[in-house]
């Protein structure tokens, strides 16, 4: 399985789903099939601005499993962007060409379960859209929660309520409304799984509410790309082959170390895999862990980074690359 | 400690209270109910109080001693069942209508927790959900890979089997589904030529 096998698309056609929220669908370039994929896969989609700028992030993919003529995504236009989903809204039109690399799923459904609760924020949705073709074409037994700020902003939400009717319930905002998450968790038949995709704090939020209800670590899964925060600039220095290469404040590590050539592991540049974890040899300054893959015992002993969301606070950073 | 080359060798980390879980299920057998008062020991009485323990009797030399140790058990609810199959069957009973908040521990000898996370499995149980700890015998339970039956009770390899004869080398090799080792005829090659037996590690 490598990230780095990329195939080019062409935008077949692009909607607008919600403020701020565009469903793109992408179909092969040259006209073939597009690999099969499974519910809760994500592509890495990278974008070309024509001025050296490319910027690479991972989107779920929120299409049929089953349909290989094209895939879709849903973009939310960060209000903090760092260029790629201001690019997708701003630039991409039908027509637009784009690379993607072979779909990796990251975040499956678990097919020996016997329900199936899916909590859903904001664009967090879009990994549930294929799962709920998935379960639905299979006869699971599922329900969405699905927490927005707004109708005007909650993406899919008629299509959802059209095609799943009671299965979905949608918590507004505005109205005040939260997802009651201890209540849903409560009288759940044995062998549900839960599945959270949104803002940190509420995958926090919600695994720790699932634990506390007493459902197994085994039972609850969660699913969140980092995007890669902004830093101080450093210095990474590269062990093996003597090269010194400077990372830029708005830049990631696996950034700076592709536009200078390097060939670096990586899956989901989202700190969520772990396929970009590299051994530090040294650090003069203090390591900026922002994933969610290596343990908190892992992230303190300071020998391993994960490239694709983590840096370092300033001064030299020795790879072991 | 027990270990091996082969990743579908299942290892057992040991019992620890899940104080979160409101009802508790507990499996174990007369070697296992000692780990099962060590995890007892280690939370407060309330935890015993949310758990049942379903107790394989098999190994008690009289009814007295099973009284005993369901008296040394308590607070928690204890049923006494005579092999593992009952007690595998009474976890079944009490898993068919439990909710999300049931913890199933299995503490003993390898073939009554493997019957307990078979068990647990058909429930939708992940199998590292269960919490389990080894105690007692090395004893296995082996399924014959040429005639699929089950022989209890082994200790050493190779071994014959119980049902179509074939003298079985015991193999690491664990099947979930079955909860049972693989045995592989040892003497294929040439028949008749069958190395020493030697007790399990």
């Amino acid at each position: 399985m490598t990230a780095s096998a990329t195939r080019r698309v062409r935008v077949a056609e692009v909607e607008n789903i919600a403020e701020g929220v565009k469903r793109f669908r992408l179909v092969d370039a040259q006209g073939g099939p597009l690999p099969a994929f499974s519910a809760g896969s994500h592509v890495i989609v990278t974008m070309h601005d024509g001025n050296g700028h490319t910027w690479k992030n991972a989107y779920s993919l929120t299409s049929a499993p089953g349909d290989m003529s094209g895939y879709e995504i849903g973009v939310l236009r960060t209000e903090v962007s760092r260029g790629g989903s201001h690019f997708m809204h701003d630039k991409v039109v039908a027509g637009t060409e784009l690379e993607i690399s072979e779909p990796v799923n990251l975040f499956p459904i678990v097919r020996t379960g016997r329900k199936h609760v899916l909590i859903a924020g904001g664009i967090g949705i879009t990994p549930f859209l294929a799962m709920m073709k998935e379960l639905s074409a299979s006869a699971a037994e599922f329900e969405l929660h699905y927490g927005v700020r707004s109708n005007a902003r909650g993406a899919f939400c008629q299509y959802l309520t059209d095609t799943y009717g009671s299965r979905v319930k949608i918590y507004r905002d505005d109205l005040g409304e939260a997802i009651p998450l201890q209540k849903i968790l409560s009288g759940q038949p044995l062998g549900t799984h839960m599945y959270v995709c949104g803002p940190s704090a509420m995958i926090d939020w919600a695994l720790k509410t699932g634990r506390s209800a007493g459902w197994p670590v085994e039972s609850l899964h969660s699913e969140k790309f980092n995007a890669p925060p902004p830093g101080n600039a450093f210095t990474v220095k590269l062990a093996r082959s003597g090269r010194d290469i400077l990372v830029a404040p708005q830049q990631s590590l696996l950034e700076a170390l592709e536009a200078n050539g390097v060939e670096a592991p990586y899956l989901c540049r989202g700190g969520a895999c772990g396929q970009c974890e590299t051994r530090v040899v040294s650090c003069s300054s203090t390591l900026e862990h922002n994933d969610h893959y290596l343990t908190t015992a892992e992230k303190a002993a300071g020998d391993k980074i994960m490239l694709c969301v983590s840096r370092a606070s300033g001064g030299v950073l020795t790879l072991d690359l | 400690m027990l270990a091996s080359d082969v990743k579908s060798r299942p290892v057992y980390p040991g019992l620890e209270p899940d104080l979160y879980a409101a009802n508790n299920i507990v499996v174990c057998d007369r070697a296992g109910a000692a780990a099962v008062a060590d995890m007892f020991a280690k939370a407060d009485a309330d935890f015993a109080r949310r758990a049942t323990v379903l107790l394989c009797t098999e190994e008690y030399p009289d009814a007295k001693a099973i009284e005993l140790e369901i008296a040394r058990l308590q607070p928690a609810r204890t049923g006494a069942f005579p092999n593992v199959d009952a007690t595998a069957a009474a976890l079944g009973e009490r898993l068919f209508r439990a909710q999300m908040g049931t913890r199933v521990y299995a503490a003993g000898a390898e073939p009554l927790i493997g019957s307990t996370v078979q068990r647990a499995m058909r429930f939708g149980i992940d199998q590292l959900s269960v919490r389990t700890e080894h105690r007692g015998s090395l004893k296995r339970r082996v399924q014959c890979v040429h005639c699929k039956g089950l022989t209890e009770n082994v200790t050493v390899s190779p071994i014959k089997c119980s049902h179509c004869g074939l003298v079985l080398t015991v193999r690491d090799h664990y099947s979930r589904r079955h909860a049972a080792f693989i045995g592989v005829r040892v003497d294929a090659e040439v028949p008749g030529e069958i190395p020493e037996q030697v007790p399990f590690q």
